[in-house]
């Protein structure tokens, strides 16, 4: 069915801004998180991690850790492989030109042979207290052979460089390529002007408020493993735990992830600590715990972006994009995180038709090993990268075609009657307006004023500049056919199970995981709507193997597009057993039934019956058509996307720069985002929030930093600089909604559209301010020192880094 | 953190008998930059001397023309005494952004002080308002405390008992934050009293240092102008992912002209 709107904008259906369920438990400390829970018996698990970017391992002394008081074990890799253990595997097989698969080099849970970052676990020890593991762990004597450190893409592919991995001899992983080479060669050949343009994103450390953490714990009698994690999505790490790792089946595995404090895509994949407390359970037959240090973190967390490309863009002289050319090379890090391979080609190299008309496009991803900490999803996964590049890139152009920013975007703009668009680059998208979000956007931010608003900056000594971004993204991902030709190892739809309990209050076991979006609140306001009751009878659950059908999670804004989509087909099942049940009960025709507002009525009648007399009545089945219906009144639906969602819009950002310090602050932002139909519009605006907040993170001030013997120098809060309250401005964010056509809601998506959206905008805008440089680019982020160098250098492009 | 025996003594003299006869001991004011280096393990006493139950530790009072603050003065306290507000606001002011809330709660200008960090922001108002520190056996003017990076004139065993801070006739600070800590990447403290002129810097350098050449321009004539041609040069300064000692060196002549005109 397609909900309707806004029947229960009153009593908290979709559109009302109900306050967050969650939230008081989250703001009074009663939130339960993994770390929160204590285990009888639990013992305490410390990791051993490598000091090295790269070395060999030539011998581990482990005699005095063992000896030392309540140490129950010390694990190195020889007792991972004698056990049979398996390695941490990849989600995703990308393959490259000529049919050539990726080089998919093994990632032993502990370190054999080799450590290949810093940071990369080489044992495990296990004490009845943490204080004692982590002395053992001082104890553990490695003798390291140090090799040379591969710190970044450019040491990683230069020639002669020194191997990271056996089966990867010149640290690629693969070689790449999307879109029509012949078809742009051709477009490049007739361009009135080709804009050339090299940029760096830069990597990023995702630094969720709650650190990683699991329990394992084993059950002698049943022989069921359960493992209590940080995860935003437990059945996967059911699945490539289970079946690659611990070689265990699945019903003897239970998943569970509480209530989890931030993930941003870094508690996506499988790490290694999750196997390793859960077998050390099993081994020792007491729970093992593990929690992350906040500086451990940073060098064993999944690291986000870093891509260095090239593009160029082809304009006839009316600055139409005629072509476009895009070399990226993709830093996956020391080995393969779960979704790595397809970050860099299917979720970014696909977008790069962005909102625009360019009709030929050739892309080509390098993906390159590093001695560095694997590189995976990080909000927006790709997107950003792409829409990064595209959007100043545009600008760029404008610029060189002496055209104006508004007008050269939309002159290529793809317009609302062309959809269903088929790019060049494989998408389609489905629907969009982004004249109608820029018009907002430029509206709201008074855009007509800013020259003003420049002069006035001018009197006060500052430079300031306005900056836009117009951007599209794919998200609710995602179709598993589609995504199984392109090399993804499992599906991507997603599962809900409606338990409508006798009285009428209903329990939603969904296989996505809320860890700070607000589930709880948005998926109980789509329920309420849709069956009709009040928002305090829906219960959302998550996040317990034990409890859910197969779900794939959260990530890639895909719960509510693809997990509120099976929400809906499996309502749609309990409302036609509704009406089979009012019609019994009432004595009318099934066809006759009409269910809206909670109610079954028999139509031109005035005969109804409440939803709660309906399943009251399939729980209590003395008067039922028994003989053709089950009792009872629980269904279950999985949902596959039919393609992607396309949210897109708008970013305008105004920074103000001081020329004698080179700070930048954000002084003014607004964003107007299509993303389909909101459901909760504060919760809505909460995530565009946060995302434009890691956007300008991204852009100004975070900045991870390895040293040329791969040690990681922003490797704490000290040095690696976090988005805090001061730097973000107040937000002006609007919504302006096409609906998605092919999902049942018409939703598209809003966790990532803050974060793919704003770095252009931040950067155009510093780039504007410092026009009267002669500066046409500067690389994120745009800190203090490297603004005051370029403006030191009378806008030398590209300025000297610190140091 | 490994283990270490915790003592709580009532006096300055309890806590420096302690101090002497373990010289592997600490003494902790507000922790808040001991405790962080104990659970990183970057530290290794074999006891702490907890400060804090020492009444004779606290406190602000006036001593004639000076303000005298006990050690275990938390930055909280500073910012907002009535007294150190109306005698040296910009100290007060100072006080006010080091840190965070909770910093500011548990953290102690003694503490602070006798940790030296090239970042910190008291050390520069020190030697701008030619301070004196006041140890358990001795008066130590400021120009003879700070030695370098982490480095003090304290003896192994010597403790902060406080700081006195002639009254100036007038004082401001400025300073650019690090994106990162937001400790000082650079400040500078400027006053201008009976002691004469007193430019401090902190953040630029291994340790907070005195702007000779600034002071004689404010000398000759207060104002932003007299200090918006002096160059620091570069040469000593701090490098690193955050600044370049060039970097550095311009903020120093920025955060002057800007401390000047927040003086007044
Ligand atoms: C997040 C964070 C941000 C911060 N930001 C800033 C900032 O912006 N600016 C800034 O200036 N500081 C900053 N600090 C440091 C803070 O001000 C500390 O409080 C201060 O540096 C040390 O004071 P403390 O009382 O906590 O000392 P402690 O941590 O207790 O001690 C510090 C050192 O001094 C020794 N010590 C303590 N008291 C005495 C004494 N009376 N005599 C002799 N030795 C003693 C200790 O043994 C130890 O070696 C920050 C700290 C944190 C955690």
């Amino acid at each position: 069915m397609n909900v309707t709107l806004p029947s229960a904008v009153s009593s908290g259906g979709i559109g009302a801004r109900v306050r967050r369920k969650e939230d008081l438990r989250f703001l009074a400390g009663r939130g339960r998180y993994t770390d929160d829970l204590v285990r009888p018996g639990q013992l305490h698990g410390w990791v051993l991690r490598s000091p090295h970017a790269h070395a060999s391992i030539d011998a581990i002394n482990d005699a005095a850790a063992r000896a030392m008081p309540g140490v129950r074990a010390v694990y190195t890799a020889r007792d991972i492989e004698a056990a049979g253990l398996g390695g941490v595997p990849c989600g995703w097989q990308v393959t490259g030109k000529g049919g050539k698969v990726m080089a998919e080099p093994p990632h032993p849970v502990l370190a054999s042979g080799k450590v290949r970052h810093v940071g990369d676990p080489v044992a495990f020890i296990v004490a009845e207290t943490r204080a004692q593991a982590r002395d053992a762990a001082e104890a553990v004597e490695v003798s390291y052979g140090v090799l040379p450190a591969l710190p970044d893409i450019g040491s990683a592919i230069a020639p002669g460089a020194v191997a990271l991995h056996d089966g990867a001899p010149d640290n690629l992983c693969f070689d790449w390529e999307i879109g029509d080479q012949a078809a742009t060669d051709a477009a490049f050949a007739r361009a009135h002007k080709v804009v050339r343009f090299e940029t760096t994103n830069n990597r990023l450390v995702p630094n969720a408020m709650e650190p990683r953490a699991a329990i394992g714990e084993f059950d002698p009698d049943s022989g069921e493993y359960t493992l209590t994690t940080t995860s935003q999505n437990p059945h996967v790490i059911r699945l490539l735990m289970g079946a690659f790792v611990l070689k265990l089946s699945e019903h003897k595995l239970r998943v569970v992830a509480p209530d989890v404090g931030g993930g941003f895509g870094s508690k996506i994949y499988h790490y290694a600590e999750e196997a390793l407390v859960t077998w050390a359970a099993g081994q020792l037959r007491q729970p093992v715990r593990w929690t992350c240090e906040r500086s451990e973190s940073f060098v064993s967390d999944a690291h986000g972006r870093d891509h260095v490309t090239t593009a160029e863009l082809a304009l006839d002289a009316d600055g139409r994009f005629l072509g476009l050319r895009v070399q990226t090379l993709a830093n996956m890090g020391a080995y393969l995180s779960t979704f790595a391979p397809a970050v860099p080609t299917y979720l970014s190299a696909t977008l790069l038709a962005g909102c625009y008309t360019t009709p030929a496009i050739h892309g080509q991803v390098k993906a390159v090993f590093t001695s560095t900490v694997p590189v995976d999803a990080y909000r927006g996964a790709g997107r950003p990268e792409t829409t990064y590049l595209l959007e100043r890139l545009v600008d760029v152009a404008a610029r060189e075609m002496g055209m104006d920013r508004l007008e050269i975007r939309r002159r290529n703009f793809i317009q609302p009657s062309q959809f269903p668009y088929q790019t060049p680059v494989a998408l389609q998208y489905d629907s969009g307006d982004y004249e109608a979000t820029l018009r907002q956007a430029l509206d709201a931010a008074d855009y007509a004023g800013f020259e003003a608003r420049r002069a006035e900056a001018k009197a006060r000594g500052m430079l300031r500049g306005i900056g836009v971004s117009t951007y599209l993204e794919a998200c609710g991902i995602a179709p598993s056919k589609l995504v199984g030709q392109l090399g993804a190892r499992a599906g991507l739809y997603e599962v809900a199970n409606i338990r409508v309990h006798p009285t009428g209050s209903v329990s939603v076991f969904t296989g996505t995981h809320s860890h700070g979006q607000g589930h709880e609140t948005s998926f109980a306001q789509l329920v309420a709507e849709q069956l009709g009751v009040p928002i305090d009878m829906v219960e959302i659950v998550h996040g317990d193997t034990a409890k859910i059908p197969f779900g794939m999670g959260t990530y890639g804004s895909r719960s509510l597009a693809v997990g509120g989509a099976a929400m809906v087909k499996a309502m749609d099942k309990i409302i036609a057993k509704g009406r089979k049940i009012a019609a019994h009960l009432m004595e009318a025709s099934v066809e006759d039934i009409e269910f809206a507002d909670g109610r079954f009525r028999v139509a031109g009648t005035d005969r109804s019956k409440a939803f709660a007399e309906i399943s009251m009545a399939a729980y209590v089945p003395h008067d039922y058509p028994i003989e053709e219906l089950e009792p009872g009144l629980e269904e279950t639906a999985f949902y596959d996307p039919k393609n992607f969602t396309y949210p897109g819009g708008c970013h305008i950002c105004e920074v103000e720069i001081d020329p004698e310090t080179g700070g930048v602050e954000v002084v003014k932002f607004t964003a107007c985002d299509d993303v389909g139909r909101v459901i909760n519009p504060m919760i809505v605006e909460g995530q565009i929030q946060g995302g434009v907040a890691q956007g300008i993170g991204q852009a100004l001030i975070e900045n991870t930093v390895y040293d040329s013997e791969g040690q990681l120098l922003s490797a704490s809060f000290n040095d690696y600089a976090m988005p805090r309250a001061a730097t973000v401005p107040e937000f002006t964010v609007l919504t302006s909604t096409t609906l998605c056509t092919h999902n049942p809601l018409g939703v598209k998506g809003c966790g990532e559209v803050g974060a793919i959206g704003s770095p252009p905008a931040v950067m155009n805008a510093v780039v504007d301010a410092l026009r009267d440089y002669g500066v046409t680019h500067v690389e994120m982020p745009a800190t203090p020192v490297k603004i005051w160098s370029i403006i030191q250098q009378g806008g030398a492009a590209l300025p000297q880094a610190a140091e | 953190m490994y283990d270490f025996a915790y003592h709580k003594p009532s006096s300055v003299a309890d806590a420096v008998k302690l101090m002497a006869a373990d010289p592997e001991a600490r003494p902790v004011s507000g922790g808040m930059t001991l405790l962080p280096a104990l659970k990183h393990r970057l530290n290794k006493p074999t006891a702490l001397i907890d400060l804090s139950g020492i009444a004779e530790l606290r406190g602000v009072r006036r001593e004639g023309d000076a303000i005298v603050i006990g050690g275990m003065t938390t930055h909280y306290e500073v910012a907002t005494h009535p007294q150190i507000l109306a005698a040296i606001p910009a100290l007060a002011r100072m006080a006010a952004t080091i840190g965070d809330t909770q910093v500011r709660n548990r953290g102690t200008i003694g503490g602070s002080l006798a940790n030296n960090d090239p970042a910190a922001d008291y050390p520069a108002a020190a030697l701008a308002l030619r301070a004196t520190i006041l140890t358990d056996r001795r008066r130590i003017p400021a120009d003879e405390f700070f030695l370098g990076m982490f480095t003090t004139a304290l003896e192994a065993d010597e403790l902060v008992t406080g700081i006195s801070f002639p009254i100036p006739e007038k004082a401001g600070y400025a300073k650019l934050r690090n994106p990162a800590s937001r400790y000082s990447m650079t400040g500078v403290f400027v006053a201008k009293g009976p002691q004469g002129v007193g430019v401090g810097v902190n953040g630029a350098a291994p340790c907070a240092f005195r702007q000779n050449e600034m002071e004689a321009a404010l000398s000759a004539s207060w104002s932003a102008d007299a200090v918006a041609a002096i160059k620091q040069p570069p040469d000593d300064l701090n490098s690193d992912i955050h600044g370049s000692a060039a970097y550095r060196a311009n903020l120093v002549t920025v955060m002057a002209k800007r401390a000047v005109a927040d003086a007044g």
